[in-house]
C-alpha cells in the first residue's frame, strides 16, 4: 500500500522514530539529530541523502521548538545573532584545520577520536555532575517550566569567572545579566570550530557552552540554541538540497513524528523530576561515543556488521532514556491521583 | 513524495525547504491545538479519574 508514491509501512516507521526523536528532543532540548544521520546510512541510504535528509529534519524540527521556546519568552535574540556570526567564522576555520588533516591522510583518524572524546566527555560530565550533585547543579534542561530569572541565579563558577571579565562593550542577556561582547564571540568561535572540525551541527557543544562558560540561563541556552540551528540546518539543508539530496519521504514521516514526540517530551518536563533522568541522559551520550567508536573500528577493520551494532546501541540507549521519560510521567500522574487538579499537559 | 524526487538546482531546493518549513509551522498549529483539546482529557485518564 502506498501514499503519494512511498509505502505506507516506510511512512510509519520513520514516524515512529520521529516520536523516539522528538520526545528526547523535547524533554532534554537536544539529542535528536545524532541518531537520524546513522540509521539512514544503516538502512543503505547514500551518504549525502543520509546527512541532508538528517539536516532538512533537524532544520523542520528545530523551527517548531524554537516557535515553542519564543511564546515562553526564552529565545535571545541579541545573543543569537551574536552565536551566528562566532560560530560560523569558527566553521570556518574548523574546515581549514579538517582539509589540512586530509592532506596530510590523518582526517578520519583525529575526527573519529575527537568525536569520540567530545561526546564521552560531555557524557562523563553531565553524569558526574548529576551524581555528585545529587540532583542540585548541573545541565538542568528542564526549559518549558523553569522561571528564567530563578534559573540565572544558579550560574556555574566558570561562568561567573568569564562574567567578571569586564571588557566593553559589555551587552545584557535574558535573566538581567551583562556579558562581555568578546567573551560571547569567543565562545562561539570555539563551538564553531569544533563545528566545523568535527562535521557536526553542534548543538550538544554549544547548549553546554552557554550554560557551562557564558552562565546564560538553561531554558534561555536551550532556546537560543535551537534559534541558531533553524539557520545552520535551514542554510545547509539548502545547499545539500541544490544537489538534490534531500528526500522529502524521510523528512516528511520524521517530522510528523518528531513533532508529536516534542509535545509529549516538553509536557513530561511538568511532571518528571527531571533531575531523576538527567543521570540516563549522561549515559546516553556515553553510549552514544561508543557506538561512534564501535562504528570507526567496524570501518577501519572491515566489518560492516558494527555498523548495525553501532546503530542497535545508540537506537537502544533512545529508547531507554525515551522509555524512563514516559514512565516517569505515567507515574507522577497516577500518583497525583484522580483528586489533583487537572493539570495542562503543556 | 509529492513529484519532488528529481528536483534540483536553487528553485527546486527552495521549494524543498518551503515545503519542510511549511509542515513545520502546520504541525506546530495542529498538534498544538490537539493538545489543547486532547490534552487534559488524556491526563485525567492517566491519573484514572
Amino acid at each position: 500500500m502506498e501514499l503519494l508514491g512511498v509505502a505506507v509501512s516506510m511512512l510509519a516507521m520513520f514516524a515512529g522514530f520521529g516520536v523516539l526523536i522528538g520526545l528526547l528532543f523535547g524533554f532534554f532540548g537536544m539529542g535528536g539529530s545524532f541518531l537520524v544521520t546513522p540509521a539512514l546510512l544503516v538502512m543503505g541510504y547514500r551518504t549525502d541523502v543520509a546527512v541532508a535528509s538528517g539536516l532538512a529534519f533537524v532544520f523542520g524540527t528545530s523551527v517548531i521548538a524554537t516557535l515553542k521556546h519564543r511564546d515562553l519568552g526564552q529565545v535571545d535574540y541579541k545573543l543569537g545573532v551574536l552565536m551566528i556570526a562566532g560560530t560560523t567564522a569558527g566553521i570556518e576555520v574548523g574546515k581549514i584545520g579538517l582539509h589540512w588533516l586530509q592532506d596530510i591522510g590523518l582526517a578520519n583518524t583525529v575526527v573519529s577520536i575527537a568525536y569520540v572524546g567530545l561526546l564521552g566527555g560531555i557524557g562523563v560530565f553531565i553524569t558526574y555532575n548529576a551524581l555528585k550533585s545529587d540532583g542540585e547543579g548541573g545541565v538542568s534542561h528542564d526549559a518549558e517550566d523553569m522561571d528564567v530569572e530563578e534559573a540565572a541565579e544558579d550560574i556555574p563558577d566558570i561562568a561567573k569567572k568569564i562574567q567578571s571579565y569586564n571588557i566593553p562593550p559589555m551587552m545584557g542577556i535574558k535573566g538581567g545579566l551583562k556579558v562581555s561582547l568578546w567573551m560571547i564571540l569567543g565562545v562561539a568561535f570555539a563551538t564553531g570550530l569544533l563545528s566545523g572540525f568535527l562535521g557536526v551541527g553542534g548543538g550538544f557543544i554549544r547548549m553546554p557552552a552557554l550554560f557551562y562558560l557564558i552562565g546564560v540561563p538553561v531554558p534561555v541556552a536551550v532556546g537560543t540554541d535551537l534559534f541558531e540551528i533553524v539557520f545552520s540546518g535551514g542554510i545547509g539543508s539548502f545547499l545539500y538540497a541544490m544537489d538534490g539530496a534531500v528526500d522529502l519521504a524521510i523528512v516528511a514521516p520524521l517530522l510528523a513524528g518528531s513533532a508529536l514526540g516534542a509535545r509529549l517530551g516538553a509536557a513530561a518536563t511538568s511532571l518528571v523530576e527531571e533531575d531523576d533522568i538527567k543521570v540516563y541522559f549522561g549515559i546516553m551520550l556515553l553510549l552514544g561515543s561508543i557506538a561512534v567508536a564501535v562504528r570507526e573500528i567496524g570501518g577501519v577493520i572491515e566489518m560492516p556488521v558494527l555498523d548495525v551494532v553501532s546503530l542497535a546501541i545508540i537506537v537502544g540507549a533512545a529508547m531507554l532514556v525515551s522509555g524512563a521519560v514516559v514512565v516517569s510521567s505515567i507515574r507522577e500522574l497516577r500518583a497525583q491521583g484522580p483528586t489533583a487538579t487537572a493539570q495542562s499537559a503543556d | 513524495m509529492f513529484g519532488l524526487e528529481n528536483a534540483a538546482g536553487p528553485t527546486g531546493a527552495a521549494i524543498l525547504i518551503g515545503i519542510v518549513l511549511v509542515e513545520a509551522l502546520l504541525l506546530y498549529v495542529g498538534y498544538g491545538v490537539l493538545e489543547s483539546v486532547l490534552g487534559p482529557t488524556i491526563a485525567r485518564a492517566l491519573r484514572g479519574d
